[in-house]
């Protein structure tokens, strides 16, 4: 679902994101795994610094992008790089049927290639309403990082 | 549009001498369209002088309330109003899962907290949670957007014409945001406030106290000044003054407000704090 326009009044006009995407993208902003945040229409919306790290590319660099560029950029690929169907996604499931999904496939992190990562989505649901999903990543084969 | 506000205080009523000039009720404004339609945003404290001195007396009532904390919902049940048969009164609140809006409100106004019963109300009264889509109430266009508060909150625009209000009692848009560099679409509740004719904000906090009250789901005095020239509204109230601030201070934290105001390049005429009594026209 697209924002809707709000203000008027003296020619100042908004499109205001729902609370619950501000939030999640405060949230995801301070975590340090990789996380996407993604519209009912599977635009992708916002990815923090821990996935920037891992795509190379900064989300200042980048923008809000439609399903169909990130899937071609970005993936889900199979192991020898065939876009798989993005109807077969976690997230897909997640903005589909209203719960979390998780799975594991390829996708094309920077500079590093093809890389198998585990995805988990997790929809944005509001009483009556849903607004999105929350992805996060994990490449399989990273190190778990360091805790103090 | 008329404005008029009977409730200005946060958190708690507070009969106290030194802060009669802004007054002690909690979060009620009335709003008449020039129609006549009457809507009341928040049932406070300052609901109860309300329902005695109405300015109108229709016998249709809208009564929009942007959460369920006690401050905004304890004048209920003493808002005349709902005790008269011949009225039809629909109330109107946050969303939320679980129990609709009357089963919440009626864990405050029900035994053993309540000698009377939400259920036993004279008046006809409806309960719905706002819609997340554009409503119409006489001749104007109501919208509300969940905003950043503790619980579920919303905040509400109510425009009719070229004029418009914009009602964000308890807002905390600056938790996790730099207000001033966020992109506006990624500011909580900017979107209801943008160009409004009038901005009702909370102002509750002192800059130097909010560091204290971090994440409590209210503003200090820059951060609403902050937000209200974000949203480039043309009037910013200050709005849920702390209950510990007595007049003199209120009227420090309004000044503060009309110096950063007046720094950004505006007119510090445009930055007022609400008092009780207090009716603005626009």
């Amino acid at each position: 679902m697209a924002p809707a326009p709000y203000g008027h009044t003296s020619g100042v006009s908004v499109d205001h994101q729902p609370l619950l995407l501000i939030q999640a993208r405060n949230l995801i902003t301070n975590l340090a795994l990789p996380a996407f945040l993604i519209d009912p229409d599977a635009r992708l919306l916002f990815f923090n610094d821990a996935a920037a790290e891992v795509l190379g590319r900064r989300f200042e660099e980048v923008g809000p992008l439609p399903q169909d560029e990130w899937a071609r950029d970005i993936g889900p690929f199979d192991e020898d790089g065939r876009p798989l169907a993005t109807n077969s996604l976690p997230l897909a499931t997640a903005l589909r049927e209203g719960h979390p999904a998780q799975g594991r496939f390829h996708v094309r992190l920077g500079e590093s290639g093809l890389r198998e990562v585990e995805v988990s989505a997790l929809p944005m649901l509001e009483p009556d309403n849903y607004e999105g999903a929350l992805v996060v990543f994990w490449p399989v084969e990273a190190a778990v990082p360091e805790t103090t | 549009m008329r404005v008029r506000f009977w409730g200005v205080r946060g958190s708690v009523p507070v009969p106290n001498p030194n802060m009669l000039r802004y007054g002690g009720n909690t979060s009620c404004v009335e709003i008449t369209l020039s129609d006549g339609t009457e809507m009341i945003l928040d049932a406070g404290s300052g609901i109860r002088e309300l329902g005695t001195a109405r300015a109108t007396h229709t016998n249709s009532v809208e009564v929009l309330l942007t959460h369920l904390h006690l401050d905004h919902i304890q004048g209920l049940l003493f808002f005349p109003p709902l005790f008269d048969p011949a009225n039809h009164i629909h109330v109107y609140g946050p969303p939320a899962t679980g129990p609709d809006l009357d089963q919440r409100l009626a864990r405050y106004l029900s035994a053993p907290l309540s000698p009377v019963d939400l259920r036993e109300l004279p008046a006809q009264v409806e309960f719905a949670a706002s819609p997340y889509q554009d409503w119409e109430v006489g001749g104007a266009r109501v919208r509300a957007a969940v905003v950043a508060h503790r619980g579920v909150t919303v905040g509400y625009r109510i425009s009719e014409g070229d004029s418009s209000v914009c009602y964000l009692p308890d807002h905390e848009p600056a938790l996790g945001s730099e207000l001033g560099d966020a992109d506006p679409g990624w500011i909580s509740g900017i979107g209801l406030a943008a160009g409004a004719s009038l901005l009702i904000h909370d102002g509750q906090y002192a800059d130097e106290e909010y560091p204290d009250h971090v994440g409590w789901g209210h503003s200090s005095v820059s951060d609403a000044v902050a937000f209200g020239l974000r949203a480039d509204a043309e009037h910013l109230v200050l709005f849920h003054h702390d209950p510990t601030h007595d007049d003199r201070a209120v009227d420090e934290l309004g000044e503060r407000a009309a110096e950063a105001w007046e720094r950004a390049g505006r007119d510090p005429s445009e930055v007022s704090t609400a008092a009780e009594g207090a009716v603005v026209t626009i």
